[in-house]
């Protein structure tokens, strides 16, 4: 009953999208107020109806409703718990779900929160979210229904695919969706700009927010999906340059460029027409990413349950929705004038240059992920583009980006002075230049690499504590005056700041990771011992167990240290039967440092309970994901940022004012 | 992350075993030419596995060539040598560098032609901007009215 509940919703959802989309565009076209009045109850009550539909099926989960094909195909009564609620958006149908609902409760919470747009544009905005979700909400019900029943109905389920039966699974793919779908909400402003040619500071101050929850969720569920490939798979690896890697890393940087080609836009009321195309890239590489996933046009492990009629449709979603904004960006564009001018030397040029950078690492990726398909149709040739290529192309186009950031960051509004910006970047020069030395010395292999490496890590994180540095007077003002600073200093620069420094702390990782790498492989039987870095690992023991619903061989490895015993490590080896699937669980003792990763690989003959094991020794690769999570926190200081909160003005309204001239100064 | 596709296929063939990459018996004795084989193993494709490389993959093709490779270093091939040689036998589907001819052109040199384009039109961007007044049109009565609105909630 309640899966048919599900179903009516979702049924519901298509009918209230259309509503909300038509009175939302038609609406403001033809200035009535009345149609216009519609639009915002309907984006709620369509996110209320997709919810529920999205509860109802997690219900049949929790049930084990294995009366339902989705269910029946993606579940099992033995799992646990936790991967059953996770289970919903582990296939294809639930996770096109969970793309439904971020994409009707973003829509939701902009008619809640964003009552005092003007009331044409809010009318556009949220008609264009509606025909999103109206597309979507097609594609879900006509091709992929989560609700399907089955008569009669099996016993027991077929189980998920273990290797997403993994907390990382949890919790990745709601977060990575919610970046992605996030940039909906960018899209459907960037389009309603367009329709009412008209975009100013005050377009751009409503779109950040948006912007920003997408750019930290996705941060977030990339850095978790690399995170989960590094302990799921078993390599030891955090990045393939995978197409479905690359197609989140598409939208991340398109947002990124959107985020900092917007605050100029919101501060100096110009590059207009280019912010709207790079909103307008951020959401449709995000449908396109999609499509790669789903129709298995690139062969990939997301590609559960890949079929290519479902991508077909997909591809012509993806046309229609690219096309028509673009072309409409073609007709609208040029009626967008430019405010402000300013200086070749300035922030905004900084941020040109960001912008400029950022669209040839896009265009890398892009061309390095579909480049297999166009050569194979234009030139009938299957060739082959991995991580060397992608190396070769981002190492340079990085240490472009890596400079101007820390540079940009020093460079103010309107007209700024290249040489009073090299005198206050003086000490970061200094730091660097060190820490390339010390790297040079220390460094037993890859020299150059890694000086490279280090530096651009150092500089940034340094461009950007110096930046916060400078703002709040250390070293010149007492230390009342640099707490009196620090808290009137905008959330938003906070953000910006401590974002810079992620990404530097990320980079340093990769260089630990990557270039300062140990790995030793050996057949060992219980009893013998390898040395890797500086540690003895000794192999202990080898038992079996039987557990929920999969088979396990757990190893039991001894680190130790001169001579010392200073931790133990269990790798596991695991069989699920229903699934008929085995997986491998490394183990690593993570410590601020250094990572020891230990996996438990096949059986030899070298006798009963020889395993061939291998053994990882990561510098520094927590800077990786830390990095990672301090970028996502550097987006939620910003999004805390009060000038934002344009929902809430009057108590702000004086902060603001200061606030601005600050950021001004 | 297609590596795992591609290793539960390596798995129904070779029955329940995980992934494992270099087998040690493998190896070559120069750990110089230990190195550069599996720098070289790296830069290969596995060719039935789903974008995994050489070096990781348990599939028998990607072990011969895993000995393919080693053979030839042995035998005193440079890096390049080994490539081509490879290419020679599996096409350049197997190599995870795309060669630098004239088919992969837009491939290697289309990043760094945005990159020139773009740089070209930022250029002219900022100096058309730079011809305009620094400060921007004064507010409309309409904005005005809105501000006041704002300021007054």
């Amino acid at each position: 009953m309640t899966v048919e509940l599900g179903h009516y919703a979702l049924v519901l959802a298509f009918v209230v999208a259309i509503v909300q989309s038509a009175s939302g565009l038609w609406g403001a076209h033809a200035r009535s107020p009345h149609a216009m009045s519609l639009a915002g109850p309907a984006a709620i009550a369509q996110g209320a109806l997709v919810t529920l539909a999205f509860l109802m099926l997690m219900n049949a989960y929790l049930a084990s409703d294995f009366s339902v094909a989705n269910v029946y195909n993606n579940s099992h009564s033995a799992k646990p718990v936790i991967y059953k609620i996770a289970g919903v958006w582990g296939n294809h149908e639930g996770s096109m779900l969970l793309w439904i609902v971020m994409l009707g409760v973003l829509g939701g919470l902009v008619a809640t929160v964003d009552r005092h747009l003007p009331p044409t544009l809010r009318a556009r905005v949220l008609g264009v979210q509606g025909l999103i979700s109206v597309a979507f909400l097609a594609f879900c019900l006509f091709t992929s229904n989560p609700f399907e029943r089955m008569d009669p109905a099996p016993v027991d389920g077929r189980d998920l695919n273990p290797l997403l039966q993994d907390p990382g699974l949890a919790f990745h793919p709601p977060f990575l969706y919610l970046g992605i779908v996030g940039f909906s909400v960018a899209f459907s402003f960037g389009v309603a700009a367009l329709l009412e040619s008209r975009v100013d500071p005050a377009w751009a101050r409503w779109v950040r927010p948006w912007t920003l929850v997408a750019w930290t969720s996705l941060t977030l569920g990339i850095g978790m999906g690399s995170w989960w490939a590094y302990y799921e798979l078993g390599w030891g690896g955090f990045w393939f340059w995978d197409p479905v890697e690359n197609a989140s890393l598409i939208p991340w940087l398109a947002g990124t460029a959107l985020l900092h080609s917007a605050a100029v836009v919101e501060k100096r009321d110009t590059l207009k027409a280019w912010t709207i195309l790079m909103a307008i890239a951020a959401f449709t590489s995000s449908v396109l990413g999609t499509f790669v996933v789903r129709s298995g046009l690139l062969t990939s492990v997301h590609a559960f349950a890949n079929d290519p009629a479902r991508g077909t449709l997909l591809l012509i979603l993806c046309v229609l929705m690219t096309g028509g904004a673009l072309t409409l960006y073609a007709l609208r564009a040029n009626a967008l004038k430019p405010g402000g001018g300013f200086h070749a030397t300035s922030r905004e040029t900084a941020l040109v240059v960001n912008n400029v950078l950022l669209s040839a690492l896009l265009f890398a990726v892009a061309i390095g992920t579909f480049w297999p398909i166009f050569a194979e149709v234009f030139f009938g040739d299957r060739v082959s583009v991995g991580a060397p290529y992608y190396n070769r192309i981002a190492v340079p186009l990085t240490v472009l980006l890596a400079i101007a950031m820390s540079f940009g960051m020093q460079l103010p509004w309107k007209r700024a002075s290249l040489r009073a910006a090299a005198r206050r970047l003086r000490a970061a020069v200094a730091v660097t230049v060190a820490a390339m030395a010390a790297t040079f010395w220390l460094a037993g292999k890859a020299k150059a690499l890694s000086m490279l490496g280090v530096g651009m890590g150092v500089w940034i994180v340094m461009g950007a504590a110096l930046d916060v540095a400078l703002r709040l007077k250390i070293g010149a003002a007492g230390p009342g005056e640099i707490l009196r600073r620090a808290g009137g200093l905008p959330r938003s620069a906070w953000g910006a700041a401590i974002a810079h420094g992620g990404l530097g702390l990320l980079i340093i990782g990769i260089v630990g990771t990557t270039v300062w790498v140990s790995e030793r492989v050996e057949v060992m039987r219980p009893g013998e011992a390898v040395e890797i870095a500086g540690y003895t690992l000794t192999y202990e023991k080898l038992e079996q167990r039987e557990v929920a619903n999969y088979q396990t061989e757990i190893g039991t490895f001894a680190v130790s240290r001169d001579g010392r015993r200073i931790g133990e490590l269990t790798p596991e080896r695991r069989w699920y039967p229903v699934a008929e699937m085995a997986t491998t669980e490394a183990a690593i003792r993570l410590r601020p440092l250094e990572d020891i990763y230990v996996v438990l690989g096949d059986p030899r003959d070298a006798g009963p309970e020889a395993r061939v094991v291998r053994a990882y020794h990561h510098p520094l690769v927590s800077l990786l994901w830390g990095g990672a999570l301090v970028m996502v926190l550097g987006g939620v200081v910003s999004l805390t940022d009060g000038r934002y909160r344009v929902g809430a003005p009057a108590r702000k309204r004086a902060p603001a004012a200061t606030g601005d001239a600050v950021a001004a100064e | 992350m297609s590596r795992v596709r591609a290793m539960a296929a390596a798995l129904a063939v070779l029955g329940a075993a995980s992934a494992h990459a270099v087998d040690p018996e493998d190896r070559l004795p120069d750990p110089a030419q230990e190195a550069r084989a599996r720098e070289i193993s790296k830069d290969l494709r596995c060719l039935v596995c789903a974008g995994q490389t050489v070096d990781e993959s348990n599939a028998p093709v990607a072990r011969a060539l895993r000995k393919m490779v080693r053979d030839r270093i042995a035998a005193g091939d440079d890096d390049e040598e080994v490539l081509d040689a490879v290419a020679e036998r599996y096409g350049d589907y197997a190599l995870l560098k795309p060669r630098f001819n004239a088919e992969n052109l837009v491939l290697w040199v289309g990043p760094f032609l945005v990159l020139a384009l773009g740089a070209w039109g930022a250029v002219r961007f900022v100096r058309a901007n730079a011809a305009l007044p620094a400060e921007p049109a004064p507010l409309t009565d309409e904005e005005r009215q809105r501000l006041k609105d704002i300021a007054d909630a």
